[in-house]
């Protein structure tokens, strides 16, 4: 296996931000139906074993590129910057602000028990989170300015907590 | 008699014999055991023609154990002896055990796994499991008539580390050799979408008799991907008897209840559940030991409202799996309902309300699981190609570790693809610190101690430093069964430390050693010869795979490496035809073998290199082309 391809390069997409998910997939499903153990069940274990740190891999890169943040942050720890660093902690006090916000507004609905509200809300969260995603891509992609995208990685690392904070409520309404 | 048998075209790739392996679900309630014969998946029925074993065991003082009807019928007479229902407790604690007053048991506390005292002493879970499974071991064995070579075991998707391992350790004291755990649901897919050529997103509703589980897959080309599970594995067609148990207390005003009376009652509760399948309402009749009696009738309606709550609390999970997969409702193309539970009209009626459609019933809820578990069986004892489906399964709850502060740090979410591995680095809290103790946790919670613990270990021998200057990678690793181990190391010197993660709860490989030899008691030939056997059989498998491999493949290696094989082969060979050297002698051959595999693995992974690049170069002239 060769650990110095970048994820991108195990699936035969382009390095960048911007995702054709289809594709994604179906190489996702591609490889693993090539490497899995499963496929190596009457082969002997140096086989196995072999198609079990393949497999791992695979799995492991999916994950990465699947999802929003976790692109992001692999995305630019190939440029060299760790975006979830301790010491890296910019954020611009208008985001703060209206995270704080929107925390309120989570509070608020969990008081009322109001799906409505919650509802709305988780609309308006997801609504950002694409806002950020589609700044994040721009950022990395075309103005390939990887401070401000490190930002835009942790503000969609907020966004991804809020909306699972939603789905607490959710939760706890439902019970 | 055996007859020979004639590979379909493209069945199989290797020349061998077909190798008897069976798919187990083991029920709360009832267990099952089945196989695929001649590219079928079928049931396997005792003598009797009863394809459902109850998953019942009773001791006698005697040492006699009875397994299936004939301890069924023995559960009022005999109801501390006579063990129902045990799968709820394996892999758990006294404390976890939440209807503990209303069970007819003697229990005991151990300190692993909660354990019941019989006529025939201490019992614990995992050994009454394992009779369940022994009997059904036999049976397949006399029904194929031959030795199997392994077993696909079905568990609850929602099943925790401890209870995953509890049911593996129970198939290896029933003399199991286990292929895989595979979740039930995962189980019922595979026996339901390969049936019915399904493509898109289905769900797996799945209420057996003491567990809940919930699984979204994507089924797409023959890949069936789970993308999200949830469940309870504390709920089940037995708390919908406990209710009717309930009512016929409140019905009845009883004096205290003798086990006997108790065992009764549930056994006439869960009658007049399954008797309301069909009717209205049924007359509910009974006559204890103390000559009191009761005579009630219980509707369909009164029924109904009193398991509301339950019907209720499947729902949940139910979302929780739909938001964990990022689908609303009216994404899934259809439901498939599993286990004896959904035949309850008011839970029929709940999922097809939940999901606007009405669910898929055609597969019989008692047996799809154990289809399902040996179509799977079939692929992994090498029957089959392995071409036709692939199963990408996930863990259930999350796996992290306890940090300062008593806190839970997540390091696989739920719902993460197995196989899985990932490392997360951690540092020193005081100055000059040399240890560190490792606390390894399933579970959603954010305080460790509401977590499941599943095990503790420490790494020592970090040289002294500053706070925080130390790097420690902790590292966890998911099989394919959905089991972890964990290691540490220290990244400066190099130490090390690791577990094959068994949990707090469970039970040592001492213990299961020790059950082994009580299981075998005219034991130590018989299990050496078993060894023994059993790695001659995996080195002939071996080289006959590495020749064909060589033979197909050898222009990958050069002269050197090619000699290198070929020389592990011949050692392989000569240790296979020397005299037996002793009672190690399986241990020889299977450092033999592991020798081989070591010597190979490069060419493997060539092999492997090789498969890829011509996948992903199909891969995009599909795409682009």
């Amino acid at each position: 296996m060769d650990f110095s391809q970048t994820y991108f390069e195990l699936f035969g997409l382009p390095q960048a931000y911007v995702l054709d998910r289809a594709r994604l997939d179906a190489a996702y499903r591609e490889l693993q139906t090539t490497v899995h153990p499963d496929r190596f069940a009457a082969q002997p274990g140096a086989e196995q074993r072999v198609a079990m740190q393949w497999a791992t891999q695979v799995n492991e890169a999916y994950q990465t590129l699947k999802h929003p943040v976790n692109r992001g942050v692999y995305l630019l720890r190939l440029q060299g910057i760790d975006a979830l660093a301790a010491d890296n902690t910019k954020m611009s006090p208008a985001f703060l602000v209206q995270q704080m916000e929107w925390r309120e507004s989570i509070e608020d609905a969990r008081a009322d028990k109001s799906v409505t509200a919650l509802d709305a809300l988780s609309g308006d969260l997801r609504a950002a989170h694409r806002r950020i995603e589609a700044q994040l891509a721009e950022l990395i992609d075309t103005a390939h300015d990887f401070a401000a995208a490190s930002e835009a990685v942790r503000q969609l690392r907020f966004m991804d907590k809020l909306i699972a904070e939603v789905g607490d409520v959710y939760e706890e309404l439902e019970s | 008699m055996a007859l020979l048998q004639i590979a379909e075209p493209g069945m199989s790739t290797a020349p061998h014999q077909h190798r008897l392996a069976v798919g187990i679900d083991l029920g709360t309630t009832n267990s099952l055991v089945s196989t695929v014969r001649s590219g079928l998946a079928v049931v396997l029925d005792d003598e009797a023609g009863h394809s459902l074993l109850p998953s019942v065991v009773r001791y006698h003082a005697t040492g006699q154990v009875d397994v299936g009807y004939a301890a069924k019928s023995a559960q009022n007479s005999d109801p501390h002896n006579t063990i129902v229902s045990v799968k709820r407790f394996m892999g758990r604690g006294i404390a976890d055990i939440k209807d503990i007053a209303s069970l007819p048991y003697r229990f005991v506390d151990a300190p692993g796994m909660v354990q019941l005292r019989t006529a025939a002493g201490v019992k614990s879970p995992v050994e009454v499991s394992a009779e369940v499974l022994k009997a059904l071991r036999q049976r397949a064995q006399a029904a194929l008539d031959g030795e199997l070579v392994g077993a696909v075991i079905t568990v609850p998707a929602y099943f925790d580390d401890a209870q995953r391992q509890a049911t593996k350790d129970a198939a290896q004291l029933a003399g199991l050799n286990v292929l895989r755990l595979l979740n039930e649901p995962t189980a019922a897919a595979i026996a339901y979408g390969l049936d019915n050529a399904s493509e898109g997103v289905y769900a797996v509703y799945d209420l057996g008799g003491g567990t809940f589980d919930i699984s979204i897959l994507r089924l797409s080309k023959g890949v069936f991907e789970v993308l999200a599970t949830n469940g309870d594995s504390a709920l089940g067609g037995d708390d919908f008897d406990q209710r009717i148990f309930c009512w016929m207390l409140e019905q009845g005003r009883f004096e205290p209840l003798s086990a006997g009376d108790m065992r009764l009652l549930l056994t006439k509760a869960r009658d007049a559940k399954e008797a309301l399948t069909e009717h209205t309402e049924v007359r509910v009749t009974a006559v204890l030991s103390t000559g009191e009696m009761m005579d009630a009738t219980l509707t369909q309606a009164a029924f109904n409202a009193m398991t509301a709550g339950l019907v209720n609390k499947t729902l949940a999970p139910t979302r929780k799996a739909l938001r964990d997969a990022g689908l609303a409702a009216d994404a899934v193309k259809g439901v498939v309902m599993v286990g004896g539970s959904t035949r309850m009209p008011c839970v029929r009626q709940a999922v097809a309300d939940f999901f606007r459609q009405t669910p898929l019933t055609n597969l019989d809820p008692d047996k799809v699981v154990a289809l399902g578990a040996a179509m799977q069986a079939d692929v992994l004892a090498g029957n089959r190609a392995g071409d036709d489906w692939l199963l990408l399964d996930v863990i259930p709850l999350s796996l992290g570790l306890e940090t300062m502060g008593g806190l839970t740090e997540k390091v696989i979410p739920r719902n993460t693809t197995i196989p899985t591995a990932r490392a997360q680095e951690f540092t020193t809290f005081k100055d000059g610190q040399t240890a560190m103790s490792v606390h390894v946790l399933q579970g959603e919670r954010e305080l460790a101690s509401d977590c499941r613990s599943l095990a503790r270990f420490e790494l020592r021998g970090i040289p002294p430093m500053v706070a925080g200057a130390a790097r420690i990678r902790v590292t966890f690793q998911v099989d394919a069964d959905g089991l972890l181990s964990v290691s540490a190391r220290e990244q400066s010197s190099g130490v090390e430390a690791s577990v094959q993660v068994k949990p707090s709860y469970g039970l040592g490989d001492e213990d299961i050693t020790r059950m082994l030899k009580d299981a075998f008691t005219h034991a130590k030939d018989d299990m050496y010869a078993r060894a023994l056997n059993e790695q001659i059989v995996d080195a002939q498998g071996l080289i006959a795979a590495t020749r064909a491999a060589m033979a197909e493949d050898g222009a990958l290696l050069d002269a050197a490496e090619s000699a290198a094989i070929e020389a592990g082969i011949g050692a392989l060979e000569r240790l296979l035809s020397s005299p037996d050297a002793g009672l190690d002698h399986h241990l020889t051959i299977k450092r033999g073998i592991e020798a081989l595999n070591a010597a190979s693995t490069e060419f493997a992974q060539r092999r492997m290199d090789r498969n890829v690049r011509r996948a992903m170069a199909g891969q995009k002239l599909e795409t682009f082309g």
